[in-house]
């Protein structure tokens, strides 16, 4: 009789999602899905309302990465104001980002992920976590804490709060760095630079190790990658132009830009989730499978252009190809571009520029449709907003990075699920907690925002059951 | 100048004739929460957040609206007044949409400052989440009707010291709402002499200037009183 695994809720993730795993008449496993099953309904309700306050109101979209909606919201309103945006604002939308993708890199990979790698798959899940961690290797959780903190601090530093600022506007910035908060960035990025020094050591080392298996099984197949380049093709988190590169390491598309991404973009809807699922429109659906966030960034620059972070690309790529085609390589890529950002900050804080001057461009609105991008710690980020002559939204779309994952997230479920789960499963079988949390950890490889919740405390309440194809539940088990 | 004099709260307390119950609130050192009262304009007592008791009236009073006499006994801050405060300022927030979060005003909000005043952390009335509409047609200003609490000031103060009376109220109940000129989009009332008057002494985030966003709308409502006094008194004192 088929039957359907289901982990619902997958939890500790931002926002609410299940997991289901689909067998067959003789338990075989024929699919499996990642459902994103909560409705928000922003680009709804967001019609209607002034294009002025989507910076405010996009940045509620998400605790972990408001920044990243902010800059995409800010972006887009310079371009229905039709301004150019002063050199100064441009650095500080910068730095806030560089701050943005640390903070929310290094809560991935210590808070949230490293209890796996560190603690073992295996281990009691009640202390699988961060707490875990700070009982098992307080100097390494203590140093994570901080360097999210440091990131955290910037953006305080800039936006007048850690989280849910408006400070990026249409047309600029409200504030300048202040000399004050030049000098804290300065005094700590030292010890932010030797913490992300220790955590690339100790994970090469786990990928020379224990990991080995997971860098083969986690979500390790070949697809499109897409982000943000400069036009000399270096890698770029907030401005420049957008590449597409395969596997193979071909550029399938470069030089594209945001305001045309219906041409390149296409979003495909499934009933199972509230989750779109966006590919790639050259390919068709599903066939055009790409990803995106800090593995794709690596992948579809040439170089990063700043020492240290070359230095640990060339040695990403000696270990993972030209093209890191395995979802785990995630966790590395976030090492990488974590040094990325602190060689750009320490750049960027020396700028008298940043200090003051003109900051902010102001104008009435010249334009009736703009579409703004950014590269959020997780990904390529698209705001499209069209406004009647007044500037009320009449049409807002959203393209977040989660929903461009998603095809990935759902082939690395089934990866995972395949490899782990007993071929065929028994009837009445028990589903071991252990497989359970490597399914959510080929989750987690993708995206903080959906992990920003798992590993933070406690346990994890997972539900998981079987059931037969007719909708009985023929076994079920839950922890949390 | 004629004197009279009363208690509030216990102190004695003399203002001179005419004053407001309001004034000789403010003259004893004490304060009740408002929102549609300003200092500059004619009370209209719409909000009903200064009620106060008065010994030997059945009714409560309106501070803002009602004269002082002479002996009067007034209690500012009973529990009955506080339970009807806090009501009322449930009230607003349940029948407007106010969304603090992105509200250009948030953090210089009269009404956020009264929900804090009077120890609101939650509404124990339904949102009513009607659907309400931005009028942007103009060009330097919006008036955003989910953030209007009808505390009529902008019709005052355009009224009354502006002397061009763009804004006026129209309908009744919860369908009650301001309207520019006969009931126009804003930007196309030929009145609107384009002052920012109402903007200034809105006591929320409903008129507000395009250029903000959230958090940035920092109100003058004071100029009312400035603009009143120095026409009245020649006084020039800002």
């Amino acid at each position: 009789m088929a039957r359907t695994v289901v982990i619902d809720p997958v939890t500790r993730i931002e926002g609410h999602a299940k997991i289901t795993l689909h067998l067959d008449d003789d338990g075989h496993l024929v699919d499996s899905r990642f459902h994103v099953v909560e409705y928000r309904g922003f680009e709804t309700f967001c019609e209607g309302r002034p294009f002025t306050e989507m910076a405010g109101i996009t940045a509620r979209i998400c605790g972990i990465c408001p920044v990243s909606h902010l800059l995409a919201a800010a972006k887009t309103g310079d371009k229905l104001l039709a301004v150019q945006v002063p050199a100064a604002a441009v650095k500080l939308r910068r730095l806030l980002n560089l701050a943005q993708i640390t903070q929310s890199h290094a809560l991935s990979f210590f808070h949230l992920s490293s209890p796996d790698f560190l603690l073992g798959w295996e281990s009691d899940p009640a202390r699988r976590n961060i707490f875990g961690l700070m009982a098992a290797d307080p100097e390494l959780a203590r140093a994570g804490i901080r360097l999210r903190q440091f990131g955290q601090q910037i953006l305080e530093l800039l936006g007048g709060r850690k989280i849910h600022s408006a400070w990026a506007v249409p047309g600029g910035v409200r504030s300048p760095l202040s000399l004050e908060a030049r000098d804290w960035i300065l005094g700590r990025l030292p010890e932010a630079q030797a913490t992300i020094r220790l955590a690339l050591e100790l994970h090469k080392r786990l990928l020379d190790g224990p990991l080995q298996q997971e860098q083969r099984l986690f979500g390790s197949f070949p697809s499109l990658f897409m982000g943000l380049v400069t036009p000399q093709g270096l890698w770029e988190h907030l401005d420049g132009q957008l590449r597409f590169r395969d596997s193979e390491g071909t550029i399938v598309a470069d030089g594209l830009r945001e305001d045309d991404y219906a041409d390149f973009l296409a979003e495909a809807v499934e009933p199972w989730s509230y989750l779109k699922f966006p590919y790639y429109r050259p390919l068709g659906y599903p066939d055009g499978m790409y990803r995106v966030g800090p593995l794709a960034r690596l992948n579809v620059c040439e170089h990063i252009g700043t020492a240290w972070a070359d230095r640990e690309l060339a040695e990403f790529r000696q270990r993972s190809g030209r093209v890191a085609t395995s979802s785990f390589a995630y966790h590395h890529a976030r090492l990488v571009e974590i040094v990325a950002c602190l060689e750009a900050i320490a750049v960027l804080v020396e700028d008298p520029e940043l200090l003051g001057g003109r900051i902010r461009s102001h104008a009435s609105l010249n334009r009736n449709e703009a579409v703004g991008v950014s590269e959020a710690p997780r990904g390529t980020l698209f705001h499209h907003y069209r406004v009647d002559d007044n500037g009320l939204l009449t049409k807002v779309n959203l393209i977040i990075a989660t929903g461009q994952n998603n095809l990935a997230m759902n082939r690395t479920v089934h990866q995972i699920a395949r490899a782990y789960i007993p071929d065929p499963v028994p009837a009445g079988v028990e589903i071991p907690e252990a497989l359970l949390n490597r399914v959510e950890a080929g989750i987690r490889c993708f995206d903080p925002c959906l992990s920003c919740s798992t590993h933070a405390a406690g346990q994890m309440p997972l539900a998981i059951s079987l059931v037969a194809a007719d909708g009985r539940v023929l076994a079920e088990r839950c922890r949390g | 100048m004629s004197v009279i004099t009363l208690q509030v709260d216990g102190h004695d307390v003399a203002v001179p004739a005419g004053s407001t119950l309001l004034q000789a609130i403010q003259a004893a050192g004490l304060s009740v929460p408002t929102l549609c009262h300003l200092d500059g304009l004619d009370p209209v007592a719409a909000c009903r957040l200064c009620l106060v008791e008065v010994e030997g009236s059945q009714r409560l009073l309106p501070a803002c609206a009602s004269e002082a006499t002479e002996g009067q006994v007034i209690h500012t801050d009973t529990a009955q007044l506080q339970g009807y405060r806090r009501m009322a300022v449930e009230l607003f927030f349940a029948e407007g949409n106010h969304v603090c979060a992105f509200c250009v005003a948030n953090g210089d909000c009269e009404l956020q400052d009264v929900a804090v005043a009077v120890g609101m952390d939650h509404s124990r009335f339904p949102y009513q989440d009607p659907q309400r509409s931005v009028d942007a047609s103009h060009p330097r200003f919006s008036l955003d009707h989910n953030r209007c609490i009808l505390c009529t000031r902008c019709v005052r103060v355009c009224d009354q010291i502006e002397g061009a009376h763009v804004w006026d109220v129209a309908e009744r109940g919860s369908d009650c709402r301001i309207v520019a000129g006969l009931d126009q989009p804003w930007g196309e009332v030929d009145a609107c002499t384009s002052c920012g008057k109402c903007v200034d002494v809105c006591p929320t985030g409903a008129l507000f200037a395009k250029e903000n966003t959230t958090a940035e709308k920092h109100p003058h409502p004071e100029r009312a009183h400035q603009l009143r006094r120095a026409r009245e008194q020649q006084q020039w004192i800002r």
